[in-house]
């Protein structure tokens, strides 16, 4: 969250109310309808800024989380799966994403591929809860990272674009 | 076909078992074991072959007043790491009289920095590692072992399972439970489960820069919990902006893990056996060579409710008993407002944002510090968008989502 456009970009991000992790049955539905709403409108922001870059999904108790994230770099496109957990003690903590292709390639990561986010992170997060949810972890957390690692791994030839790796 | 390297694994998973299996015979006093037999009872007799000996020398001295009883205690450890596996070692040589050790890690070479762990054990998971070596070194001890991560909704239903039922006696709670773990969630996922079942637990960190650590002693309701306060790190002395974190998520030294391990250990000793003064917060600053120590009370505002319910039994209890002589202690618990201890929110903020940002810190010795504050909920402005309410179901929002 580094400037002014990342901090426009999260005050659109519609924040949550309901304070409930996956071992609450009946308010964990209500939170994660909260988190569709939320992450639905965060991605419909982005198509319209021309700036979509993640899609997610989850099993239906919503516990588990899978899609795939992508980062435009000298005009070719870097698409990564990514996966998390909820911890039971979401949304208090903050799940760790992780990109299991690239577990090894920075160290910049945490055992088994999960991203190490900014120092600044976990603080903002704790401040806000629970009204961050999942919208606000891929635009403060996941988003600054590939800005950050992508290009650096890119230039040091450690991935390559999926068409131009040759076989 | 498979690799050599997953043969290599593989015959070393065999050689576990095998190692299993044979103890499993010594202790159904099959004769000619090439492992000492299980002893019955602790002797304080010092010959070479007795392993307890000096041990029970603390007994002898008149440090320890029943050192034996250590082999009735049931500990569980969480995370078996750094920290964790050497915390089990130590009570392992102690002759503690069961270890439930929690993990869901494999050994790595990269892990060979550390205490404990070989080189030849890289890719087995670290409880089974850990349970093969502390079952070599003491076959006395019971051992029960969990591959996973605690923190997923299933897994925690067992961890939870686990410790109310995992003691020395099957049923019957464990005594104590370590957190050894490296991150926020897994000691919240302990924090929530003692405090649901009334556990006392001792929690254990080093910091990222492998120059600090620490101790702290929960008894649920009655000591500040994991979330009663923002975490509290040990101040290192090193300015923020000479720390180089780029590149790199965490540094880690066997020598400052090995003292926080030892220090771990030595409160459960004194915990258990009842001797010296247990500490409910010892810091470590391998930096100044400093050890600060407090005491925190639970936060009557507690964001967890079964801590603010811990804290009722508490003083129900603390009520109904008879009034003791009065032990002194140092407590430092008032919050105050002041704020001259800011953190960094973002790098492109001025003073006011940041001021309005922090919370306020609850007022500690030198040398321990909160990881950062939390604002006052009453003071926070909520000028961004909240979710609209609609009539949509889970259902239809995740068909929604999906067709984006
Ligand atoms: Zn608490």
């Amino acid at each position: 969250m580094a400037d002014e456009a990342t901090r426009k970009i999260v005050s659109q991000i519609p924040i949550l109310k309901t304070n409930s992790g996956p071992r609450d049955k009946e308010l964990w539905v209500q939170r994660l309808r909260e988190e569709y709403m939320s992450l639905i409108k965060y991605v419909e922001n982005n198509k319209q800024a021309d700036n979509d870059w993640f899609r997610l999904e989850s099993n239906k108790e919503g516990t588990r989380w899978f899609g795939k994230c992508w980062y435009i770099h000298e005009l070719l496109k870097y698409e990564f799966d990514m996966e998390f957990d909820i911890p039971v003690t979401y949304p208090a903590t903050v799940p760790e994403v992780a990109i299991p292709e690239l577990d090894g390639k920075t160290a910049k990561m945490y055992r088994g591929g999960k991203i190490c986010l900014t120092d600044h992170f976990k603080p903002l997060w704790a401040r806000n809860v629970p009204k961050f949810g999942l919208a606000h972890l891929m635009a403060l957390g996941l988003g600054p990272w590939l800005a950050v690692e992508i290009p650096d791994l890119i230039a040091k030839g450690i991935i390559q674009h999926k068409e131009q790796q040759g076989s | 076909m498979a690799t050599v390297e997953e043969l290599k694994l593989r015959i070393r998973e065999l050689e576990n078992e095998l190692i299993k299996c044979k103890q499993q015979r010594s202790q159904d006093s099959v004769p000619n074991s090439v492992f000492r037999p299980r002893i019955e009872k602790m002797s304080a007799e010092v010959v070479d072959s007795n392993p307890y000996s000096r041990l029970m020398a603390l007994k002898r001295m008149g440090i320890v007043e029943d050192y034996e009883k250590i082999r009735s205690f049931a500990v569980a450890v969480v995370g078996v790491g750094g920290v964790g596996s050497v915390t089990a070692e130590m009570l392992t040589r102690c002759g503690i009289g069961k270890l439930l050790l929690f993990d869901y890690d494999k050994v790595e070479l990269a892990n060979m920095n550390r205490l404990f762990f070989q080189p030849h054990q890289a890719g087995l998971s670290k409880v089974e590692a850990a349970e093969h070596t502390l079952r070599n070194i003491n076959p006395d001890v019971t051992f029960e072992t969990h591959n996973y991560n605690i923190t997923t909704v299933d897994n925690f239903t067992h961890f939870m399972e686990r410790i109310s039922n995992g003691g020395l006696q099957e049923g019957k709670s464990v005594d104590l439970v370590l957190s050894c773990v490296d991150n926020f969630e897994a000691r919240m996922a302990i924090n929530t489960a003692c405090n649901e079942l009334g556990q006392t637990w001792m929690e254990s960190g080093v910091s990222e820069n492998a120059v600090s650590g620490h101790i702290q002693l929960i008894v649920p309701g009655e000591t500040a919990c994991f979330a009663c306060a923002p975490p509290l790190v040990v101040a290192a002395n090193i300015d923020e902006k000479t720390l180089k974190r780029d590149g790199v998520c965490a540094a880690s030294l066997p020598t400052t893990m090995g003292v926080v391990a030892g220090i771990l250990v030595q409160n459960v000793l004194k915990y258990l056996l009842g001797f010296g003064t247990v500490s409910y917060y010892l810091g470590y600053n391998a930096m100044q060579d400093f050890f600060p120590t407090m005491i925190m009370k639970a936060n009557p505002q507690c964001d967890d409710r079964h801590c603010r319910g811990q804290q009722g039994e508490y003083a129900k209890r603390e009520a109904a008993r008879p009034k003791q002589e009065v032990v002194e202690e140092k407590e430092e618990e008032v919050v105050h407002e002041e704020n001259e201890w800011g953190i960094e929110l973002v790098s492109e903020i001025s003073e006011a944002e940041l001021q309005d940002a922090s919370g306020p810190k609850p007022d500690l010795p030198e040398g321990i510090t909160v990881a950062y504050t939390i604002p006052n909920k009453d003071g926070e402005v909520n000028s961004e968008e909240t979710v609209e309410e609609t009539n949509q179901s889970l259902e239809e929002l995740m068909a929604q989502m999906k067709n984006l």
